[in-house]
């Protein structure tokens, strides 16, 4: 694999083995410093929970347990469809990495979906993330997520698109591999956020 | 020269024994370090291109030494600071209560007989008296160097301190923590009052040497005191510039849109009216965050100011 | 010793082989990308600068006469977030560490090349981000504590929100650096061999990794506050504006080190080469650069003593503030053991390192004073506080960046520098900061407040002293800064290795050629071993 400068002259020679390494290891990092950024706002959670806990629990009654919790299965069922496409790509089968990766995407759309259709109906009821703690924090966490969910899914629209074009095999899937990375991380600050906020009682 | 302001409370002296400690043992270090410094560095200045130097990597004692020894200095100091600071924080089960409310940009405070001033706190010679503190709008600091006290006011709880004024005199009073555009204007003084000058002042007479001294100023000038010391020229300019407030160049005689529609001229009556209950007409544009200073300020003090005003033409 | 060969005439350097605009702005070589930083870096340290020589002319007299009280908060506001975010925090880690981290040890570049042109392009966008803030600029402070932040009418959403894009470009070069360290070593460069400017770096890469994005979700819960209305930091709402204080100190007492650490890898390197010994203390250095990183997470709330914290986490934080001391010293120590019995020669570099070491020291031992619980209490918030962080980060930091850019000037630009001018210009800069500053210490002892536009006259003598300094410092850096530009075009040709340094990126030409070295060197011993026999 070969990786260009920016004149094309002068090329770096890669060992795709070393690159693959390297972009994981990598990608480990990067997913320690977006636990780190959750992590401020967790730690926020658990202050002001601590501080009013009857605020917290009738709030969040107000929220829609069963959508959140549809949430979270399709989540955690893209994660699988997500692992699926990473070992069919290291296996050489590029057409199951591409339905896995489609799959995913379109769980990850319905996931936005419903999130949409969540806020929406707060603000019908007049609750807005300046309603009171727990909504900013409500608000806040899964808004962040949300936003988190949107660049996975870009990301994963790119790999489906170079999967698309032939541009993965057995030997060289290291997108695959760190894309699902990221997407499993999402899945999994979800997997926290979803029983302290809706699910505490 | 004065290294440290002067010694005006039970703890001032401590504090700078602690600072003098620190200090003490960051010279003897600074010396050993610099004159090691300039001595290897001309010592050992380079001859030929070929010196021939020693293969020293380094030196396990030296590590422990070192290591060591400053670990067991350091340990002293945080201790040293900690002893000091415990009885900074524990005030004496009789030390008397001031009420202490920030906004920017003054000091207000109530006493326990009811009385209120604005950035004067009196307080008596040798007797402890404790802050319990509070800002109404942005966080500020409570810092008199003298006494070597300082903590921050934050909005929406109540924070303390405590001293015992042992020295009589004059002391100035900080705001320590940036608050906005007047920060380095919210000055106050503490006037530290024999038991005779205090009870003087408790019941209700005028105290010499203070700001409000009604006495032997002129009008004019005591108004121009008041503009200063009272807070008033942190939020009102006397050059026509537009402020929290407005300005007071010009202002007797205006005439004033007001927040209700109304216009009206800008007479005595209005003026005192406005420095005593200012939320009762706001002028169009403008906050109503104005603190009243009915209560605060006499009759003549309120007089002093009107005879200033009308001078800034 | 390592066996790197020098390149040949007929190879073009990194700076020839390709001209113009485009080679250089969609450039992937991190010495064309640590050059980029340099150049960003120093303009922002010449505007913040020039704002702190405006400020000081302010403060010569105890009135506001130069400029009005609300113009002097957004000086200082700019002064600090440009000086912090756009020149220190990024300062040697992106330009001399994206140089010489591949060359020292032994790669052609760093583990994502495209990554780190984003990087810098992120520090781009952050800079054009905050040009638009400078229309009704902030007045918070560049610690944008709340509630005034949340509450005051400047521009403090576009400030923090260029200051979080940086942060983005802070992370990823720390990204970057850790895998680059880990896996791209030449042959026979353990661990045990690496130049202590890479041990620094890679503490301060783990830094940058794990405290910059909690820095960011603190700006963010701000921007937050200010236009969604949430109130975690609004009391009014039931917030608490103590919380915005520990979160933002939780980032910011670490990039303290993310600041100062780099420096003292640059000390590191120079004083071997200068001293022609091997660094004293090789392990202690390495690993306390470390433990410095580590401890630094647990010290923030020294910040906080007198915000209204409980006394038992004031003591607690007292306490970690003085073990992470012990480190520090070990270090200065160590370095003061290099120079015995050493050859030394005063090149302009040597003398900002030995300069390094005596201002440091003083501006660690005041840390001293801040940390003691007592102590605080008089000085927080009072120009001891920032005498203290200026003596570390110009007499600390500032230092060991001239020394670098000194130091290895002629290995990145291909030319020498003047060294008579560059230790005129030291001399400017020594006696023109200790002017400024020394007399800090004793207006915060004597109670004059920080952020005051405004003082009682009473301070008046002391601050026109300081302000006198700060006109000699900047001549000083003016005549450092010709010097550098100049030799840029009129230099002499340097040699590839002028000083005769064991590491390996004095191993191959001056300035290299675009793979750095012809082949990869191996490694057989570590960079140090000067005076060795055979």
């Amino acid at each position: 694999m070969e990786q260009l400068t920016a004149d094309h002259v002068h090329v770096h020679h890669i060992d795709p083995v070393e690159e693959y390494e390297q972009s994981k290891f990598g990608m480990w990092l990067f997913l320690g410093t977006e636990i780190l950024l959750f992590g401020g706002l967790f730690a926020t959670y658990a202050i002001f929970r601590a501080k009013y806990p009857e605020m917290f629990h009738l709030d969040h009654l107000k929220l829609d347990w069963e959508l959140g919790a549809l949430n979270t299965i399709i989540l955690i069922g893209s994660s699988m469809t997500m692992a699926i496409g990473v070992t069919a790509s290291k296996k050489g089968n590029n057409k199951l990495l591409i339905i896995m990766l489609a799959i995913t995407i379109i769980c990850g759309l319905v996931f936005g979906f419903n999130k949409y259709l969540e806020y929406t109906a707060k603000f019908a009821h007049h609750i807005y993330p300046d309603t009171s703690i727990f909504f900013s924090l409500y608000f806040m966490m899964t808004g962040l997520h949300m936003l988190h969910v949107f660049i996975g899914l870009i990301v994963l629209l790119i790999i489906m698109i170079l999967a698309i074009k032939g541009r993965y095999s057995a030997s060289y899937n290291t997108h695959v591999e760190v894309g699902g990375l990221y997407w499993h991380l999402i899945d999994l600050i979800w997997i926290y956020l979803f029983p302290l906020l809706y699910l505490i009682g | 020269m004065n290294w440290v302001p002067e010694v005006a409370s039970s703890f001032a002296g401590k504090v700078d024994g602690v600072l003098w400690f620190v200090t003490v043992l960051s010279i003897v270090f600074f010396i050993l370090i610099t004159v090691l410094l300039i001595y290897f560095s001309f010592k050992y200045k380079r001859k030929t291109e070929n010196d021939e130097t020693p293969y020293i990597t380094g030196n396990q004692t030296l590590e422990i030494i070192w290591t060591v020894i400053p670990s067991i200095l350091l340990f002293v100091i945080f201790a040293y600071g900690l002893i000091v600071y415990k009885e900074m924080r524990t005030p004496p089960g009789d030390a008397v209560e001031v009420n202490v409310t920030a906004k920017q940009w003054i000091w207000i405070f109530k006493y326990q007989n009811g009385k209120s001033t604005i950035n004067e706190l009196f307080v008596q010679h040798n007797r402890p008296v404790k802050m319990v503190m509070r800002a109404d709008d942005v966080l500020h600091s409570f810092f008199v160097p003298a006494f070597r006290v300082k903590q921050d006011l934050v909005p929406g709880m109540y924070t303390q301190l405590w001293f015992n004024p042992t020295k009589v005199g004059t002391y100035d009073l900080f705001c320590a923590e940036y608050c906005g555009t007047g920060h380095s204007q919210m000055l106050a003084k503490v006037y530290v009052m024999s038991p005779e000058a205090f009870s003087r002042w408790e019941k209700g007479d005028e105290e010499e040497g203070t700001i409000g001294t009604a006495v032997t100023k002129a009008s004019e000038e005591l108004g121009k005191d008041l503009y200063k010391n009272k807070g008033c020229i942190a939020c009102h300019s006397i050059d026509g510039s537009v402020g929290v407030g407005p300005s007071l160049k010009a202002l007797f005689g205006k005439n004033e849109s007001l927040q209700d529609g109304t216009t009206l001229e800008v007479d005595e009556n209005y003026l005192r009216e406005s420095i005593l209950i200012p939320q009762a007409k706001v002028v169009s544009g403008f906050a109503p965050v104005m603190p009243a200073f009915k209560g605060i300020l006499t009759d003549e003090e309120v007089d002093a100011l009107i005879v200033y005003i009308k001078s800034l033409k | 010793m390592a066996n790197g060969t020098a390149a040949t005439i007929s190879e073009p350097s990194f700076l020839e082989y390709k001209s113009g605009f485009r080679s250089w702005f969609y450039t992937t070589d991190h010495k064309r990308i640590g050059i980029l930083y340099l150049v960003s870096i120093s303009i922002f340290f010449i505007i913040a600068g020039s704002i702190a020589i405006v400020m000081r002319a302010e403060l010569f007299t105890p009135e506001s006469d130069i400029v009005s009280p609300h113009t002097y908060n957004v000086l200082f506001t700019l002064h600090g977030s440009l000086m912090v975010f756009f020149f220190i925090v990024p300062g040697i880690s992106a330009s001399l560490g994206n140089f010489l981290i591949p060359l020292m040890i032994g790669a052609r570049d760093v583990a994502f090349p495209k990554l780190n042109l984003g990087s810098y392009w992120l520090y781009l966008i952050g800079a054009a981000i905050l040009l638009f803030a400078l229309l009704e600029p902030a007045d918070t402070g560049w610690t944008f504590y709340t509630p005034y932040s949340a509450k005051t009418n400047t521009n403090v959403i576009l400030l923090t929100l260029g200051i979080f894009v940086l942060g983005f470009s802070s992370i990823l070069t720390g990204l970057n650096f850790i895998v680059t360290i880990h896996k791209m070593r030449a042959p026979g460069m353990t661990w045990h061999r690496l130049p202590l400017f890479i041990w620094a770096l890679y503490s301060t890469a783990i830094l940058q990794l794990l405290a910059t994005p909690v820095v960011g979700i603190t700006l963010l819960l701000l921007i937050a506050e200010r236009t969604l209305g949430i109130g975690f930091f609004d009391p009014d709402k039931g917030g608490d504006p103590v919380l915005f204080q520990n979160f933002f100190w939780f980032y910011s007492h670490p990039a303290v080190y993310i600041m100062i650490i780099p420096a003292m890898g640059v000390i590191s390197e120079i004083l071997p080469v200068f001293s022609r010994k091997p660094i004293f203390g090789y392990k202690a250095i390495a690993y306390s650069s470390v433990a410095i990183a580590i401890i630094s997470f647990f010290v923030w709330a020294h910040h906080l003593f007198v915000a209204g914290i409980s006394e038992t986490a004031a003591i607690i934080f007292s306490f970690l503030t003085f073990l992470v001391a012990v480190p520090t010293a070990i270090k200065v120590f160590n370095w003061l053991a290099t120079l015995y019995k050493g050859s030394i020669q005063f090149h302009s570099a040597m003398l900002y390192a030995l300069s390094f070491l005596f201002l440091f020291t003083v501006g660690g031992l005041t840390g001293l004073h801040v940390g003691a619980l007592a102590a605080d209490i008089h000085l927080h918030d009072t120009y001891f506080v920032v005498a203290h962080m200026h003596y570390v980060m110009i007499g600390g930091t500032v230092m060991g960046f001239f020394g670098a850019l000194h130091f290895w000037y002629p290995k990145w630009f291909g030319k020498m520098l003047d060294d008579t001018l560059g230790k005129i210009a030291w001399f400017f800069v020594f006696i023109g900061f200790n002017v400024t500053f020394f007399p800090q210490f004793f207006l915060g002892v004597q109670g004059m407040p920080r952020r005051y536009a405004t003082y009682l006259p009473e301070f008046e003598p002391l601050m026109k002293l300081s302000t006198i300094g700060s006109w000699i410092l900047a001549i000083g850096m003016i005549i450092m800064a010709y010097n550098l530009i100049k030799s840029l075009y009129s230099g002499e040709k340097a040699p590839d290795n002028p000083y005769n340094s064991l590491s390996l990126e004095w191993q191959t030409s001056s300035p290299p050629i675009l793979e750095n070295f012809k082949e990869i060197p191996v490694v057989t011993d570590w960079s140090y071993g000067y005076g060795k026999k055979g």
